[in-house]
């Protein structure tokens, strides 16, 4: 069965999705990735979509859904690599994505987990102590 | 068929029979708005279109539509395309060819002075000639014209996107003109194409000349930061005068999570804040 890799880099998950998605494909990641984060306990997820030209609203849903669960289980996901004509498609389709952190690059994208996943630690541990 | 033949004849021999009184018709046609061709120029366009005329009735009155009307439409397009450059109305363009009855009608009598039968048959059909033939430079006329104004909305929607870039990964795009949805798309496009190829965090959208907003206008921006948004990048504002400031509120569109500054100056200062550049001032 066709599946998308995900790359485990420290203590973040990196997906890449570089090839034409089908729903059947969207589904499989998201069972996927939500395992892969339950099992390395991973504190960010990556989501590079560069390679994505094509979009519909079941992949919209989809990305939102992937960050959505993420939160669920303890991960930031940032969105990176939004080509404009996917992200013109979504507005016209009505898909906001609100609460989706997205970059430009899989470099800023890294620099954004890494600063957020710190935030928060750093709140976690106020909270403790205080 | 006698009676055909006359204006075939008058036609054939047209430069000579007819210049001198069409030409002399058209500058006093001209002569109470104020023509923008000059005489010389007249004079070369009359005579072309009498010659290409004899040609064309070579075999009798010319059906402007067939194979052997092809020079004359020709001529007449040059001529529509011509004076709608220079600026000319249509009854102008089309009193070209329309003075031309004048002249022709007059031959025409001298000709058939005993057969009034026959003059009317004449009349008639030289009358439906150039009555078509001024129809056709009419709509050539407002073709040419059509084209022009396409040509300039084009020209205009180039012209009014310009991306700029202000500084290491700062881009301005100084919005001016009415946004309808197509100028959107434009802007839109050309925007978020730059910010992917510039890898720029920060895009400043400058409504400045813009000079009203309404809901549509509004929308149409919320979706363009929307977009940019999602591709990762910052959206400012700027640009937004009183006026504007106190629509968007009485309009209750909801700029909520939009970052809005006064001026593009503002909108600067802010990107090099969260980009973390510092302006200082060197010297005295």
């Amino acid at each position: 069965m066709e599946r998308i890799p995900i790359l485990r880099i420290g203590e973040f998950l990196l997906v890449t999705i570089q090839v034409d998605m089908h729903d059947q494909l969207a589904m499989n990641l998201q069972d996927d990735l939500s395992s892969r984060i339950q099992t390395t306990g991973a504190r960010g997820v990556l989501l590079d979509i560069s390679g994505l030209d094509m979009v519909d609203s079941f992949m919209g849903r989809m990305i939102a859904n992937i960050s959505a669960l993420s939160r669920v289980l303890d991960a930031t996901t940032v969105v990176v690599g939004m080509q404009p004509a996917v992200a013109i498609t979504l507005v016209e389709l009505g898909m906001t994505l609100p609460g989706v952190r997205t970059a430009l690059n899989a470099e800023l994208g890294m620099q954004m987990l890494s600063s957020a996943v710190a935030s928060e630690e750093s709140a976690d541990g106020g909270h403790r102590t205080g | 068929m006698t009676a055909q033949s006359q204006a075939v004849a008058l036609l054939q021999d047209g430069v000579a029979k007819l210049h001198p009184a069409w030409l002399a018709d058209l500058k006093a046609a001209a002569g109470s708005d104020k023509s923008r061709v000059s005489d010389s120029e007249l004079n070369d366009q009359t005579r072309e279109f009498l010659q290409l005329m004899a040609q064309a009735s070579r075999n009798g009155l010319p059906d402007i539509d067939s194979e052997a009307g092809a020079p004359l439409r020709r001529f007449l397009e040059t001529l529509s395309r011509s004076r709608a450059a220079q600026g000319a109305t249509s009854s102008q363009t089309a009193t070209f060819v329309f003075s031309l009855k004048r002249s022709i009608f007059a031959a025409l009598r001298t000709a058939l002075a005993n057969d009034s039968r026959g003059l009317a048959d004449e009349t008639w059909a030289v009358s439906e000639l150039l009555d078509r033939l001024g129809l056709f430079t009419v709509v050539s006329f407002q073709k040419s014209r059509e084209s022009i104004i396409e040509r300039q909305r084009e020209e205009m929607l180039e012209l009014s996107t310009p991306v700029v870039k202000l500084w290491d990964g700062v881009l301005a795009l100084p919005m001016i003109g009415t946004l309808d949805s197509a100028r959107t798309q434009v802007v839109m496009e050309s925007l978020l194409q730059r910010i992917v190829e510039t890898g720029s965090a920060i895009a400043i959208l400058d409504i400045t000349g813009v000079p009203t907003v309404d809901t549509l206008v509004a929308q149409h921006l919320l979706k363009t930061v929307t977009a940019i948004r999602l591709m990762g990048a910052d959206c400012i504002i700027s640009g937004v005068r009183p006026q504007i400031a106190q629509t968007i509120v009485h309009l209750g569109i909801d700029l909520e999570g939009i970052t809005t500054k006064a001026t593009l100056a503002d909108a600067l200062a802010l990107a090099f804040k969260r980009s973390g550049f510092t302006v200082t001032k060197t010297g005295s």
